[in-house]
C-alpha cells in the first residue's frame, strides 16, 4: 500500500539527516527571541566589558579600553558559545518532552538524526554569534595582528570547541526532565569562562581559584585564540586546547548517543 | 487480523502495568481501548508502536513482530500521541512535507500529498502560516494529517480528542470515520465513553493492567443489563444518609450522585423513595445503561464527566 522503504541505506540515512538539519535550521531562523539574543548578547557583552570594566582593568602593565578589547575578545566569544549551548539543550529537551521524538521514533528512520539536526543548527548559530563578536570588537578598537593562517587556526579551534559544547548540550537536553531544567543544567557552561583567563589573567586570582582556572578547558582555548590573534605567548596551550576540545567532543557525543538510546528504548 | 496482541506484559521497575493483555483487530475496523487513568492504555499503545519493549507476550502488526522487526512495523503504522507533535516554528505545509520526506516519499510526492491532506482537513487557508498561531483543534487536525501522509495501514490515536472543545471533537470524529471508510485500521484509546460508543467497532476495557471486558458497545451495555436510577443530593450530609439507605447503590461523593440498578417499574421507584423518606433529594433520573455504567460496574469508578441521555423526574 505504501512505497516506504523498510531498510535504511547510507544514502537514505544522509537524506533523513539532511531533512532534520533543514528542520532545526529553519526553527532556529524563525525563533525570533533566540535569534535576537544571539545577536544582541555578543554586542551587549562587548560594550559592557570594554566600557564598564575596560577602563579599570590593567593587563600586563597597559591600561585603557583599547588594550582590554584586544584581551577580552576570545573570552566574549566563549561566553556566547555557552549561551548558545544552553539554547541547544533547551531545544533538545523540548523535542523529548513535547512528543516530537515519539513521532520520529515511529518513522522508519534512525531517529537519533534529530540530534545531528540540533547540533548543526547550534554550530550555525554560534558561528553567527562569533562573527558578530569580532565585528563589534573591530568597532570598539580591536586590532589583531594575525595572519590568514592564524585566523584560520583560531577559527578551526573555536569550531571544534563549539561542536564539542553543542554535543554536550544535546546530552544535557536529553538528561533534563523538562525544558526548564535543561536551561538550569546548562548553567555551568555559561559560568566556565568567568573562572578562566577570559577576563583577567589567572595570576591575579587566589591560589584555589587559580588552580581551577588553570586546569579547565576554557583557559587553554582562550590563551591559544588570544595568542593566534594578538601574538601573545601560546606555549603548551594549543595542545591542551585541542586535547580538551576533542575530549569534550567524544564525551558529549558518546553521552548523547547513550542517553538517546536509553530515552527511546525502554 | 492486522493487529495481534497475546499475553502482553510490562512492568516499570517493580510496578506491573500490564499483566497479560490479549486482543486482535480485523483490518479496516476501529478498536477502542477504554480504561481509567493509569490502567495501561498508553503503555499498550507505546508497545504496539515500537516505542517501548514489552517484558513478555507477543505483538504482531501487519504481520511483523514489534520486537524483531520494528522498522517494518514503523513503515506500516503511524502514531498520533496525546500532545500534538507538530513544530510551532514551521508552517502546516512544511510540517507535512517534512514527515513525507522522512517516510521516504519523493519531494514531489510529499508536496502533492501535503496539498491533498491540507484540503481534506480544512487547513488550506492556514497552510502557509506557522503552526504556533493555530488553534488547539487545528493542531490536532494537522497532527492527524501528518500521521496520514505515509498512508499507514494501522493508525494509533492516543486520546485524540482530550482537551478539545465539543465542536473540534466532532471534527476529529468525522475525520476518523473518513479514515475507516478508506479502509484504514484504527486503534484508539480514550477516556470518553461517548467517543468509544460512536467510533469503535470493538471495545477493550482495560483495568489494572488486564482486559476487564471486551465486545461491541451494545454487548458491553447488555452485560450490565437493566435500567439505572440516579439520585442526586443537595448536600454532602444528605448524600451520606442516602448512601447508608441505598445499599445496592454505587456512589460518587464528589458529584453527590448515587446510581441504583432498576427494573424500570414504578414500584421500584416508590420503594427506593420510601427508603429515602425524609432525606433531602434534588432530582431522580432514569436512563438506559451507558458505557459509563459498564465502566462504573466493572472498574468501580467513573472515567470522567460524561452526560448520558436521561429522562428527568422531579423529586
Amino acid at each position: 500500500m505504501t512505497t516506504t522503504v523498510t531498510t535504511t541505506s547510507a544514502g537514505q540515512y544522509l537524506a533523513d539527516t539532511a531533512t532534520l538539519i533543514g528542520r532545526s535550521v529553519r526553527l532556529t531562523r524563525r525563533d525570533a527571541d533566540t535569534l535576537l539574543m544571539s545577536i544582541v548578547l555578543p554586542v551587549m557583552l562587548m560594550l559592557l566589558f570594554v566600557f564598564v570594566f575596560g577602563g579599570a582593568v590593567e593587563i600586563d602593565g597597559t591600561t585603557g579600553r583599547t588594550g582590554y578589547v584586544t584581551f577580552v575578545v576570545p573570552g566574549i566569544i566563549l561566553l556566547c558559545v555557552g549561551y548558545g549551548a544552553a539554547t541547544t539543550a533547551m531545544s533538545v529537551a523540548k523535542d523529548m518532552h513535547e512528543g516530537m521524538v515519539d513521532r520520529l521514533q515511529t518513522l522508519p528512520i534512525r531517529s537519533s538524526s534529530v540530534l545531528t539536526g540540533h547540533v548543526v543548527a547550534s554550530v550555525a548559530r554560534n558561528v553567527l554569534a562569533t562573527v558578530i563578536v569580532v565585528a563589534a570588537a573591530f568597532v570598539c578598537g580591536f586590532r589583531p595582528t594575525a595572519t590568514a593562517a592564524e585566523w584560520l587556526a583560531a577559527a578551526g579551534l573555536l569550531l571544534l570547541y563549539v561542536l564539542a559544547l553543542s554535543w554536550l548540550a544535546a546530552a544535557l537536553g536529553l538528561l533534563a526532565g523538562s525544558v526548564e531544567s535543561a536551561s538550569i543544567l546548562s548553567f555551568f557552561m555559561l559560568f566556565l569562562p568567568y573562572l578562566s583567563s577570559a577576563f583577567v589573567p589567572t595570576d591575579t586570582m587566589p591560589a584555589v581559584l587559580r588552580g581551577f582556572s588553570d586546569h579547565q578547558p576554557v583557559t587553554p582555548i582562550i590563551d591559544t585564540v588570544r595568542g593566534l590573534l594578538t601574538g601573545t605567548a601560546i606555549g603548551s596551550s594549543a595542545v591542551l586546547a585541542v586535547a580538551w576540545s576533542v575530549g569534550l567532543l567524544l564525551v558529549g557525543f558518546t553521552a548523547a548517543a547513550l542517553l538517546f538510546r536509553r530515552r527511546t528504548r525502554r | 487480523m492486522i493487529v495481534e496482541v497475546e499475553g502482553l506484559r510490562k512492568s516499570f521497575g517493580s510496578t506491573p502495568v500490564l499483566t497479560g493483555v490479549d486482543f486482535a483487530v480485523p483490518p479496516g475496523t476501529v478498536l477502542g481501548i477504554l480504561g481509567p487513568n493509569g490502567a495501561g492504555k498508553t503503555t499498550t499503545v507505546r508497545i504496539l508502536t515500537t516505542l517501548l519493549r514489552p517484558d513478555g507476550g507477543s505483538v504482531r502488526i501487519a504481520g511483523h513482530d514489534v520486537v524483531r522487526s520494528p522498522r517494518a512495523v514503523r513503515a506500516a503504522i503511524s502514531l498520533t500521541g496525546q500532545s500534538a507533535a507538530v513544530d510551532g516554528g514551521q508552517t502546516g505545509r512544511e510540517n507535512l512535507v517534512m514527515i513525507g520526506r522522512l517516510m521516504h516519499l519523493s519531494a514531489a510526492e510529499s508536496r502533492t500529498r501535503a496539498r491533498g491532506l491540507l484540503d481534506r482537513f480544512d487547513l488550506n487557508e492556514a497552510a502557509h502560516r506557522r503552526v504556533g498561531s493555530y488553534s488547539g483543534g487545528m493542531r490536532r487536525r494537522l497532527d492527524l494529517a501528518m500521521s496520514l501522509i505515509g498512508r499507514p495501514r494501522v493508525i494509533f490515536l492516543d486520546e485524540p480528542t482530550t482537551g478539545l472543545d465539543p465542536a473540534s471533537r466532532q471534527d476529529m470524529w468525522a475525520a476518523i470515520r473518513e479514515l475507516v471508510a478508506d479502509g484504514t485500521t484504527v486503534v484508539l484509546t480514550t477516556q470518553y465513553l461517548e467517543e468509544a460508543d460512536r467510533l469503535a467497532d470493538q471495545i477493550v476495557l482495560i483495568d489494572g493492567g488486564r482486559v476487564a471486558a471486551r465486545g461491541t458497545a451494545a454487548e458491553l451495555k447488555r452485560t450490565v443489563g437493566g435500567r439505572r436510577l440516579e439520585f442526586s443530593f443537595p448536600s454532602p450530609d444528605s448524600y451520606d444518609v442516602g448512601i447508608s439507605r441505598l445499599p445496592g447503590g454505587i456512589g460518587d461523593p464528589g458529584a453527590r450522585l448515587i446510581t441504583v440498578p432498576s427494573d424500570g417499574s414504578a414500584d421500584t421507584l416508590r420503594r427506593l423513595l420510601h427508603d429515602l423518606n425524609g432525606v433531602p433529594l434534588s432530582t431522580v433520573t432514569e436512563h438506559s445503561p451507558t458505557l459509563d455504567d459498564v465502566f462504573l460496574t466493572l472498574t468501580g469508578h467513573r472515567p470522567g464527566s460524561e452526560s448520558p441521555q436521561r429522562r428527568e423526574v422531579s423529586a
